[in-house]
């Protein structure tokens, strides 16, 4: 079949790209130069939005559900992570070991995505918005009332990695490359996954569901795995999360924080897994130089404005702006030719390019 | 009605059973077994009475967002920004003038106003493509809900209604016979009560416009065929701009009774926003009698969960979702699915 093709040609070393190599160097050597806020605050703060807002695009670019509860997923780790483990707060803390925490955690949340695909996936496309939506809120009100497990208002604090191999995961350096093993990990992984039969059949459903229904595809099977295998990549973004933050309360799962990371997800773009790692690192960036421009209290302002205008007149995100200024540059025969693979992969897409 | 009586025999005797033992409960003084039960019958009565009413506010601002979303398929996550919009604008206005009815028709108006901006200047570029005039709603949301802010700062504000509004009266329902065998009357915030009402008055007002006229007849058409409308020569952008201002105004209309009943803070956005997507999730989008039917099971939820087990009050809300969409995933009253 046509996927045989598909999965062997795109993946070779031969096809790797400079502009790879050159990022994957820079990665690699980023602390060395960088100092400790950029290395902490910046970068690991970026590589861990873009891990949670990656699970998102996974869900929405291949599997077009479009997931507003992939931050309370996250959330829910960072909870388990309190909860099943030590914190500050003197309530739960069972003090498992941290390997069965995180294990735990990571679970839980992926079976709670996977409940929430299980509900939402019954009803089809801008249901899904809507229902995961009512969840994320749900879940922030829920964590806000209930003071018996999740310490209502407050939270939970002083939730510490372990200390491993004689290294303190906290400094700088560590939770930097720790951050950026489990992104780069997760971005091949999804990049795998994406010209997996697996991933290719999840892409189908999206395009035409009732074609792969009557060729005797599963179709919802196929998308509550897609919510199980996004869960997986939430939890350990969110695991990172609660370890950066050392904290986790409400307001890390609050409604405004969900939609920031589907902001991400959009200004990136959807239609690759880079995407929300770009649209991670523009929105730090932004979220902390935004107060040399205007006024720190008028930072949301900024950010819709930027999503806004993504919406409006790039749908692609950066991606989509990157991809149309490179086809501007190259002959007029190439960019007809790349237009078209472009078309073919998501015609959904195909009315942003009739403006370029 | 007689049709699901047909259909449903047993579901329609379970209901009428509930409805009974409800009235029971509400009218009889309670023998000494079921107070220890259930706790006193004042708490019961508010509680249902206070779910009812919140039930009526909720369907005040869902029926204007399942009206848009039946016709246009545009889920407007904006719609909490609009209720809250309309709060900010009746209080400045109320406050202005002394006068809060004046202030209520303005918030209608300019909200209704801000909601033909909306679909005029947004939606109509972007026909066909709903996922992109949600994500646009959200955007639009995040910031009107940093202006809101920026205006209107982070603090409470409290409408003041005309006098005879507010106060508490005497229901006929007998709370507890006392000793001395004078019976004690509940009593009811008046202004709640008033919530009710309008509720009630606005959902016979749109079923009859919705139903009874030729430009209801319009939407009903365009929630069924958009196109074949437009084919029969009627100008479906005007139908869906109306929609849209009456949808919106509705919103506006919801803020300033809301705000009047509670108040208005920001983050009411979010909440009413919830509070619509669940209630158009359980009651079917599109359809106002499920807005009506899920904001009276949302609000009594709520409320009883609030004064029963108040940690899990959200998680009962939520369940109802849950169930909802695993028995019916249109929704109690959803046609299409």
């Amino acid at each position: 079949m046509d996927s045989r093709r598909l999965f062997s040609g795109s993946f070779s070393l031969k096809n790797i790209h400079p502009a790879v190599l050159i990022t994957a160097v820079f990665l690699v050597a980023y602390p060395s130069f960088a100092t400790d806020f950029f290395i902490f605050q910046i970068g690991a703060y970026s590589l861990i939005l873009g891990t949670i807002a990656l699970s998102l695009m996974m869900l929405a670019g291949y599997g077009g559900m479009v997931s507003l509860a992939q931050l309370t997923v996250a959330g829910l780790a960072a909870y388990l992570m309190a909860i099943l483990g030590d914190n500050s707060m003197g309530v739960m803390g069972l003090g498992w070991p941290w390997w069965l925490t995180v294990i735990v955690s990571v679970l839980g949340a992926a079976l709670f995505s996977t409940f929430i695909g299980a509900v939402s996936v019954r009803t089809e496309g801008i249901y899904t918005i809507m229902i995961t939506l009512a969840v994320a809120v749900a879940f922030f009100y829920f964590v806000r009332q209930n003071y018996v497990l999740f310490n209502g208002f407050t939270g939970f604090a002083g939730v510490e990695p372990p200390i491993l191999f004689g290294v303190y995961w906290r400094d700088p350096v560590p939770f930097y490359y720790l951050s950026l093993v489990v992104a780069v990990g997760f971005f091949a992984a999804v990049s795998y996954c994406a010209r997996s039969t697996f991933g290719l059949g999840l892409q189908a459903i999206r395009d035409n569901p009732r074609r792969m229904r009557a060729l005797g595809y599963n179709v919802t099977l196929h998308r509550i795995v897609a919510y199980f295998f996004s869960g997986i990549v939430a939890g350990v973004g969110g695991v990172l999360l609660v370890w950066f933050n050392g904290r986790v309360s409400p307001g890390t799962v609050g409604v405004d924080v969900a939609i920031d990371i589907l902001v991400i997800a959009v200004v990136g773009g959807m239609r690759h897994p880079i995407g929300p790692f770009l649209g991670a690192i523009a929105f730090v960036l932004l979220e902390n130089f935004a107060i040399d421009l205007i006024d720190r209290e008028r930072f949301n302002m900024v950010i819709g404005a930027a999503f806004l205008l993504v919406v409006l007149f790039s749908p692609d995100g950066l991606l989509g702006l990157w991809n149309r200024v490179r086809d501007r540059l190259r002959f007029r025969g190439n960019a007809q030719l790349s237009a078209e693979r472009v078309n073919k992969d998501d015609p959904a897409s195909s009315g942003s390019l009739e403006k370029s | 009605m007689r049709n699901f009586i047909e259909r449903h025999t047993f579901w329609a005797i379970v209901l009428l059973l509930v409805v009974v033992l409800f009235l029971w409960m509400i009218f009889a003084v309670w023998p000494d077994w079921l107070v220890e039960a259930f706790g006193r019958k004042k708490t019961f009565v508010n509680t249902l009475l206070n779910g009812v009413t919140l039930g009526g506010l909720y369907f005040l601002v869902a029926s204007g967002f399942t009206l848009i979303f039946g016709l246009m398929r545009n889920v407007n996550l904006a719609h909490g920004s609009m209720y809250l919009l309309g709060a900010y604008i009746g209080y400045e206005v109320a406050d202005r003038t002394g006068n809060w009815f004046f202030g209520l028709a303005v918030a209608f108006l300019a909200v209704a106003i801000s909601g033909v901006l909306l679909q005029v200047l947004i939606f109509r570029r972007m026909a066909n493509d709903d996922l992109r005039q949600t994500l646009v709603t959200i955007g639009i949301s995040i910031i009107a809900a940093d202006a809101m802010l920026a205006i209107w700062t982070g603090t409470t504000y409290q409408f003041s209604p005309p006098d005879w509004l507010f106060g508490a009266a005497d229901l006929p329902i007998i709370s507890v016979i006392k000793s001395s065998g004078a019976a004690v009357y509940i009593k009811y915030p008046v202004f709640r009560l008033v919530v009710l009402a309008i509720a009630v008055a606005v959902g016979i007002g749109l079923w009859i416009f919705l139903n009874r006229t030729r430009i209801g007849m319009m939407i009903r058409a365009g929630v069924n065929d958009r196109e074949m409308l437009a084919a029969t020569g009627v100008n479906v952008q005007l139908v869906f701009v109306l929609v849209f201002a009456i949808g919106a105004g509705l919103a506006g209309f919801a803020g300033v009774i809301g705000g009047t009943a509670l108040s208005v803070a920001p983050g009411e956005d979010i909440r009413y926003l919830l509070a619509s997507l669940v209630v158009v999730i359980v009651g079917g989008l599109g359809s106002i009698t499920g807005a009506a039917v899920g904001a009276l099971i949302i609000g009594l939820a709520e409320q009883f969960g609030l004064a029963y087990f108040p940690t899990y009050g959200v998680v009962l809300t939520f369940l109802i979702m849950v169930v909802v969409l695993a028995v019916r995933p249109q929704g109690l009253m959803g046609g299409r699915g």
